[in-house]
């Protein structure tokens, strides 16, 4: 990466979100920060200067009043001026560091993640704005056309202005249902880069690495039991990378993953947020969740997974989220723990809600194969590789399917 | 800013009440009135939808039909126009509406022309 990437990678969602807040205006913050990074690649030649944050954000603000200035008739023009002026100046210094520039990322954050946006233009937003992702990067990552992407975009862009969405931190009462939105996002950005729902690729390791990076910077800006439990949460999922797909990009399951391969900083890191996390508060969604992905982490080898306690903290986490997928993952505990006879009839009482979704055929041909009952697993893994969005995952079920068809020949 | 908040709830939960709930929720409405006396500016309930006559002119041509222009179990049965700083307060005014706790509200900003 180039010293500049470097820069636009660190600084983009912090100076985006000073420059919204001086300039009022979305388009007009997001096209002065993309000249005044277009002009610091000619006039750095390759070096950077002191302080590239102030460097940028003087830039970008010139290049913002100069472009008002050009674009605005003469009695909107002094008004604009009027208002640029002093926020320029006075107590938009407050909260600002050596570099002059204040952090008003956590204004942005709440703006880009407000409920009355819809969840897709959320993610979107956040993504762009924030993590300075491209429309294009975004749309790949998403498996949309660029085109539907910058519409989604532009369609934000203008509720927020038309509907009058305000640009910042909501007040105290409300922050907690507020801040749930804005975890939900992170969370849905780290999803879809862990399990990505279509496409060629298992993991987008791309959206990984920004859902923990946005979540760190909301810790720092703003700390939060939940956000430790989140935040733990994705990076004991995350740990697991290096193990979850093989050299041909094929899909590895948990117990057969090498765990000494396993990122063992993430893990203690995790661990830590965890526990600081539940000293603090009741274990919520987050918590329980990463509370199973410390178990998994315990086990040296997968043998020693204890099982047991996933199942508990399962019916815990059914208990706070009642939902299919929960009850699945806690049948699938139960098979492990007490065997797969225990868990097909916990299974086959969800076949209302998850009869078209992958996972279920497939936890349920998993049971049947180690009953012995293969012609009925056989059927089922047929229904999961019709059903699954995701290439490396269908080859998975391929490669069972044939496993299975061949021993019973045998 | 101004904003239009629309209440839409199912008119038979009116129709099928009782004089004491009828009473109940009349006097719901006056409190939420009162207490955002200083930012609703206008503000009405309307007849039920089986009042309605929906207007349409094509060619030159009116045509009017019976009832109102989408038949949904929720309907629109009132609104209220209200001056807000940003759509926070709006928000927060239309979850005070009454009608908010059985129906739901749907907030509109006033388009401006300049």
């Amino acid at each position: 990466m180039t010293a500049i990437e470097d820069v636009f990678r660190s600084e983009w969602g912090r100076l985006l979100a000073a420059l919204i807040h001086l300039l009022g205006d979305f388009d007009v913050a997001e096209e002065a920060l993309q000249e005044a990074f277009a002009a610091a690649v000619t006039e750095w030649a390759g070096e950077v200067p002191r302080n590239p944050r102030a460097w940028l954000y003087g830039t970008a603000r010139h290049k913002a009043i100069d472009r008002l200035r050009r674009r605005a008739r003469f009695a909107e023009k002094q008004a604009e001026l009027a208002y640029l002026a002093p926020s320029a100046t006075s107590d938009e210094m407050n909260d600002a560091d050596e570099s002059g520039v204040p952090d008003e990322r956590l204004r942005l954050i709440f703006t880009c993640c407000h409920p009355a946006l819809a969840e897709d233009a959320q993610v979107a937003l956040t993504l762009r704005t924030l993590c300075g992702l491209s429309t294009e990067e975004i749309a790949r990552a998403f498996l949309v056309p660029t085109a539907t992407m910058a519409q989604r975009l532009v369609r934000a862009k203008a509720k927020i202005r038309g509907a009058g969405i305000p640009y910042r931190v909501p007040p105290a009462s409300e922050l907690p249902e507020r801040l749930s939105v804005v975890m939900a996002v992170v969370y849905l950005v780290f999803n879809e880069g862990y399990a990505a729902a279509s496409g060629e690729s298992l993991v987008r390791h791309d959206l990984c690495a920004e859902a923990i990076r946005l979540a760190r910077v909301l810790r720092a800006l703003l700390p939060d039991a939940q956000l430790d439990a989140l935040l733990a949460l994705m990076l004991l999922h995350e740990a697991r990378r290096a193990t979850r797909v093989d050299d041909n990009g094929e899909m590895v399951l948990l117990a057969d993953q090498d765990r000494s391969r396993w990122d063992r900083a993430e893990i203690d890191e995790g661990r830590a947020l965890l526990q600081s996390s539940l000293r603090t508060s009741r274990p919520g969604t987050y918590a329980l969740e990463a509370a199973i992905a410390a178990v998994h982490a315990d086990a040296h080898i997968a043998s020693d997974t204890d099982w047991k306690q996933i199942a508990a903290i399962y019916e815990r986490l059914y208990f706070l989220h009642p939902t299919p997928i929960v009850a699945l993952n806690h049948a699938v505990a139960v098979s492990m723990s007490d065997g797969p006879a225990a868990a097909l009839p916990l299974v086959a009482a969800l076949s209302d809600s998850l009869i078209d979704y992958h996972l279920w055929h497939a936890t349920r041909a998993d049971l049947l194969r180690r009953l012995g009952r293969d012609d009925e697993a056989i059927a089922s893994y047929r229904r999961a590789h019709e059903l699954a969005g995701n290439d490396a995952e269908r080859r998975f079920l391929a490669r069972r399917i044939e496993k299975l068809a061949s021993s019973r020949h045998d | 800013m101004q904003y239009l908040l629309l209440i839409y709830d199912d008119e038979k939960r009116w129709t099928n009440m009782t004089e004491a709930g009828m009473q109940k929720g009349m006097s719901a409405y006056d409190a939420f009135g009162k207490e955002f006396a200083g930012k609703i500016k206008a503000g009405n309930a309307l007849q039920p939808t089986h009042t309605a006559t929906t207007v349409r002119t094509r060619d030159g041509k009116r045509l009017t039909t019976d009832g109102p222009y989408a038949e949904t179990k929720e309907a629109l049965g009132g609104y209220y126009l209200v001056d807000a700083n940003d759509l926070d307060e709006a928000i927060a005014i239309a979850g005070k509406i009454p009608g908010a706790l059985t129906g739901a509200i749907e907030v509109r900003p006033i388009m401006t022309f300049d």
